[in-house]
């Protein structure tokens, strides 16, 4: 046998090849050219050897089967030719594997995603571990590509159209017990019978046993219905492709691709859907759009091992995390950090109301993934346990850090540092989820500044991705680094940024709503406003985005902006009435929208809005001019926050802006879409509203002389 | 007892601690702490005493700020034990942020439970085997194992046992209707056949404690406590019982305790045992309640060094057994002497006695054997009685009548309360005991400096 460095088989008495594989020095097998190319001498000695009456494939590394394809090899590829000649490659290779006269089973332990679940595709069978760590999925469209090792092919074949289309339209992974289900995997056993049960799978295979497929399920009399007929299969695809648009609004392209290579493998046969899917496999590599998705990604996964610090002080160890405040935030907080971080948590609230409903949140957090399985009775219990509430500082003392999360009031939160320092010990964080506050004005006076930090968390926090993590002057590196360490651990992403008004998601924020303001009283109807910016690729519009988080929490940010930055920060001043009126959105249930009763379908204007702000909604705007002018104002003030070091670089802008605000990951971030546009395009625009609008658009200093040095943001 | 063993006993320890002139470590009561004990299915509805049990503990640590790593042992108990879960100490481990490494236990001595769970802890302590420990109990009468009837239970065990579908369909005929009806836990002693009711129904008779005397109990713990409670006294050994799902208000207080007890409004009530010449009623009885309560215990140097001040300390105990089959609920009378004995005191050096009160005239009863050289001689072959009880150090801030009494939780809340009173009275010596199923006594004497 050719000497392999990857791959280890070893012969036993019954014919069987058990093969196992280990990219050593690598945190996870992924499918390299290395390892393709092993496996390619593999599969032509496997043919030759008669002895071999079975194979079975396995991961030597312990929770890893294989992670997927690695995107460096992708990132290489420099033309359409090239990309196509990647998936080709694979094709190839696991069409070799699956016309192996002998049966052919993957044993699964660990993560088997992308590029690696279509290697397991193309084994006879497969079956998998039960552990939590195995997953398996195939999420290229998360990256904005798609399976392009023939998984738009085989997976619907196996599983059928519909569950296909789920698994890798939204890129979802799937636990062992729902893929024996859907039939992606035939068995799922404890980890230690892995083998045994592979090779049971391939007696099985041997003597021609088929599966028993239930013909009375949900799921065999969709595939009945829906499946085996031309003209279901026109439905299922019309309207998967219906529901995609509205998701996607044109903006990714990659879900459609997908979709056109599981409608051409099933209606015109097996060699147009391979030839199909390599071409689109191709484009996607080459497009823009996966470009900025994939440099997110590795963005992400840079700050997954990002201290957040410069230097190389170390972060203490947390056991016991204290919340001042009850309300929305600091539950969530609480929850968070009981479940997703696992620490003790003390929340002080100055009611005992306060706390019950502190506990609740997390309860109903909780109670929901009971119903739906997603966790254990005992396992839920255990974190509510972990979670405690009290009225007085009891129970402070010993906590290695408090986040306090009280109303945004600088005499309340000088309260809370000064409780802080007289109920816990010396050596007690003192971090404040302040929104609008400047940190350095909430340390001052307290008695060790170095341990204030700001953690600025996004509503709602068990579900937005970012933290903010704000560090002062005087804030000590092993805070900032602790801070950053907590984040992870609770699930976020968390940047760094240093303070000043409005640290860096919200300043750029802020001027983008103020723009959507502007335009509003310019007479420019709500409804279109939110329209543009939606079709743009944001999540939601900036209308809706000010009923959601309440005209009363954005005024409190708004003067301190102005107050800072000065006239490109002025709150158009219709805001003001709405407060009058109460109007500060969900929350009262009277906002732009209309709340109160379920309403079916899209939510309605309330159109006595116009009336109050003394607003005819006739103007007509362009849509692209619409959101331009948004989606500019907000760039500027990014690029301002990199040169004044607000932000410690780049890909944290990106990384803020997208978590933080929902910027259009098909961008990239705002730093990576000016890349995109062009420096000097950017200018330009910006100049050209300036002239038309005033100066809040012109051009940042750091714009003008990079647009003119023809520099990138990114490398 | 012989004279002679309790000579042996008293020289002991005193050589001991001339050998060793130093003070010998005791056993510390750092701190105590109980959930707030509330009526059958109303707060807890449907909450079991494990769940309890975790909340009290998980809260006492909590407070007390104290690193759950440092808890070497836990010893618990329930009374009505919960099938599923036979070992209530261990998942109290299990279901909080304790170290898994820490060792747990469960124990029943029925309404002296949590009375054996510190017994057995200190004794641990006082051996060098742990420095650290929490010992309670917890009870709940809201979630219960309800069980299925003789017959069928035994019909289902043959039923498993059965091969063929004629041998099955044979013993499934052995079946009536009535067979099938859930059946609630028994309330009659296993062994006597007798209900705790008719216990200190018997005792009352025959003693002549009549309803009026009971009632007047009954009305002066319900007030003694109520005066307590508003006077924030127990606030600090308390805790507020949040429970889920979390939308109804938080239990802050006992629920079963009159704030506005009037002794008139005892006398309306119809006899619950003895409907014709009975003397016991509901508000004079306890009634069945829910709660958990637990204490830190530390050897003495141990607390010093972590740099707490405990609440106090163990002096010593005694636990006795009599007769079950009439005055059955005599514990405290029998295991009061033992426990003086061992602390070398009398009862008069006492400066507060607290005692369970299960049934106004079962408490009555043993206030009555306490002063009786009659009993004293008959009972425990002692010349002298127990010795007269001052009323005013007995049950200073009412009793279980007013409290509650989840069985298990009974004894820690005794020794907390207890301690507490001390503190605020400046420190003392006071008695805790209480009287058990099965005629069993406990007796406590816990002290503050």
């Amino acid at each position: 046998m050719a000497d392999k460095s990857i791959f280890n088989m070893e012969l036993s008495d019954d014919g069987i090849a058990i093969i196992g594989f280990d990219l050593v020095g690598e945190a996870q097998n992924v499918l390299k050219q290395e390892f393709i190319d092993e496996a390619e001498v593999l599969i032509k000695e496997i043919a030759e050897q008669k002895e071999i009456k079975g194979v079975i494939f396995k991961s030597d590394k312990p929770k890893s089967f294989i992670a997927g394809a690695d995107i460096n090899m992708l990132e290489a590829a420099n033309s359409l030719e090239e990309a196509e000649q990647i998936s080709r490659n694979g094709h190839e290779i696991f069409q070799r594997l699956e016309s192996l006269k002998v049966p052919v089973v993957a044993a699964i332990d660990g993560a088997c995603l992308g590029g690696g679940l279509e290697f397991a595709l193309a084994c006879h069978g497969r079956v998998s571990s039960d552990s939590s760590s195995t997953k398996l999925g195939l999420p290229e469209v998360q990256l904005g590509l798609l399976p392009g090792g023939g998984g738009t092919q085989r997976l619907p074949k196996l599983i059928g159209i519909a569950a296909s289309l789920d698994m890798m339209l939204t890129g979802k992974q799937l636990f062992p017990k729902k893929a024996r289900k859907l039939g992606l995997v035939d068995d799922v056993v404890p980890t230690a019978n892995l083998i045994k049960a592979a090779r049971k799978r391939v007696m099985q295979l041997r003597k021609g046993e088929k599966k028993k497929q239930s013909y009375f399920s949900v799921q065999a009399l969709q595939k009945l219905a829906l499946e085996k007929n031309p003209i279901g299969r026109n439905i299922l695809f019309d309207q998967a492709k219906k529901q995609l648009l509205k998701k996607t609004k044109g903006n990714y392209p990659a879900p459609e691709k997908i979709l056109e290579c599981v409608e051409k493998g099933v209606s015109q046969g097996k060699a147009a859907g391979y030839a199909i899917e390599a071409k689109n496999f191709a484009e996607l590599v080459m497009s823009a759009e996966a470009k900025a998705l994939i440099s997110l990604f590795f963005a992400t996964t840079e700050l997954k091992k990002d201290s957040g610090i410069d230097s190389d002080a170390e972060a203490i160890k947390v056991d016991k995390v204290g919340i001042l405040g009850g309300g929305l935030m600091g539950s969530g907080i609480a929850y968070v950090t009981a479940d997703k971080a696992n620490k003790m948590v003390r929340l002080k609230d100055i009611s005992l109301d306060g706390v019950n409903k502190a506990l609740n949140y997390s309860w109903k957090i909780l109670a929901k993934k009971l119903k739906r399985r997603f966790i254990s009775d005992a396992k839920a219990k255990g974190i509510m346990a972990r979670l405690t509430g009290t009225t007085d500082h009891s129970g402070f003392k010993d906590c290695d850090m408090v986040i306090e999360a009280v109303f945004e009031k600088l005499e309340l939160k000088h309260q809370m540092v000064k409780e802080v320092e007289e109920h816990c010990s010396e050596q007690t964080i003192f971090a404040t989820n302040t929104s609008s506050i400047p940190i350095s004005e909430i340390a001052k006076g307290a008695k060790r500044p170095e341990q204030v930090v700001g953690l600025h968390y996004f509503s709602p926090v068990e579900k937005m991705p970012l933290l903010e993590i704000i560090s002062t002057p005087k804030t000590a590196d092993w805070v900032v680094a602790t801070c950053v360490e907590l984040g992870k651990k609770q699930g976020k992403t968390p940047i760094v940024v240093n303070d000043g008004a409005g640290f860096y998601v919200n300043r750029i924020l802020a001027p983008y709503m103020n723009e959507a303001g502007i335009m509003l009283s310019e007479g420019v109807a709500v409804e279109k406003l939110d329209k543009a910016l939606v079709n743009a690729g944001f999540p939601v519009g900036p209308i809706t985005l000010l009923d959601e988080v309440g005209v009363d929490v954005a005024t409190k940010v708004a003067p301190i902006l102005e107050d800072a930055f000065g006239e490109r920060m002025m709150a158009p001043k219709l805001f003001s009435k709405l407060l009058d009126d109460n109007r500060l959105g969900r929350k009262t249930a009277k906002g732009f929208y209309q709340y109160g009763k379920k309403q079916k379908g899209a939510k309605n204007v309330d159109e006595s809005v116009y009336r109050l702000l003394g607003i005819e909604p006739n103007k007509e705007m362009a849509v692209n001019e619409i959101s331009e002018r948004c989606v500019l104002m907000m760039l500027n003030e990014a690029a301002r926050c990199l040169d004044e070091g607000i932000i410690r670089n780049a890909r944290d802008g990106d990384i803020g802006a997208v978590f933080g605000i929902g910027f259009p990951p098909f961008q990239g971030g705002p730093f990576r879409y000016m890349d995109t546009l062009g420096l000097d395009k950017v200018v330009e625009r910006l100049e050209h509203y300036q002239n038309l609008y005033g100066e809040r658009f012109a051009p940042s200093s750091i714009l003008q002389s990079m647009a003119s040095s023809k520099q990138t943001f990114h490398n | 007892m012989s004279a002679e063993a309790a000579t042996e006993s008293k020289t002991s320890p005193t050589k001991k601690t001339t050998s060793r002139r130093v003070k010998p470590d005791r056993v510390a009561i750092v701190s105590g702490l109980r959930t707030p004990f509330a009526k059958q299915a109303t707060h807890y509805r449907g909450i079991n005493a494990i769940e309890l049990g975790k909340m009290v503990v998980n809260e006492l640590i909590t407070k007390t700020e104290l690193d759950p790593n440092l808890i070497e042992r836990v010893v618990f108990g329930q009374v009505v034990v919960l099938p599923e879960a036979p070992n209530i100490a261990r998942e109290i481990v299990l279901g909080t942020p304790m170290n898994v490494r820490t060792d747990a236990y469960s124990v029943s001595r029925a309404c002296a439970t949590s009375f054996q769970s510190i017994a057995s802890l200190a004794d641990s302590i006082m051996l060098g085997d742990v420095s650290v420990g929490i010992a309670g109990g917890a009870d709940s009468s809201s979630v219960v194992p309800i069980g299925v009837s003789k017959k069928l239970s035994l019909a289902l065990v043959d039923l498993q046992k059965a091969r063929s579908f004629g041998q099955k369909l044979a013993i499934l005929k052995t079946l009536r209707p009535k067979d099938l009806l859930p059946v609630p836990p028994a309330i009659k002693e296993y062994s006597t056949g007798l209900t705790m009711g008719q216990n200190a129904e018997q005792m009352a008779r025959d003693r002549g404690i009549t309803r009026e005397e009971q009632d007047a109990l009954a009305h002066r713990s319900h007030t003694l406590a109520a005066k307590a409670w508003e006077a924030g006294w127990l606030d600090d050994e308390v805790m507020t019982a949040h429970v889920p799902p979390f939308t109804k208000d938080p239990l802050v207080q006992d629920n079963i305790v009159r704030f506005n007890s009037t002794l008139e409004g005892y006398a309306k009530l119809r006899p619950a045992f003895d409907r014709k010449y009975g003397t016991l009623t509901a508000a004079n009885s306890t009634p069945l309640s829910d709660g958990a309560s637990a204490v830190i215990l530390m050897s003495e140097s141990k607390a010093k060094a972590l740099g707490y001040e405990p609440l106090g300390y163990l002096k010593s105990y005694g636990f006795s057994a009599n007769q079950a089959d009439h005055d059955m609920l005599m514990g405290p009378s029998y295991s009061t002497p033992i426990a003086l004995k061992k602390a070398k005191m009398k009862l008069k050096d006492l400066d507060l006695i607290e005692m369970h009160e299960a049934f106004a005239a079962q408490a009555l009863s043993n206030v009555q054997a306490f002063g009786s050289t009659k009993w004293a001689q008959e009972n425990l072959g002692q010349r002298t009685k127990i010795g007269d009880i001052d009323m005013d150090k007995f049950n200073v801030n009412g009793g279980s009548l007013a409290y509650g009494h989840p069985f298990a939780a009974t004894g820690a809340r005794l020794i907390t309360q207890t301690l507490n009173e001390l503190k605020r009275r400046g420190g003392g010596v006071g008695l805790t005991t209480a009287c058990a199923a099965g005629g069993l006594g406990a007796a406590m004497i816990v002290e503050v400096d």
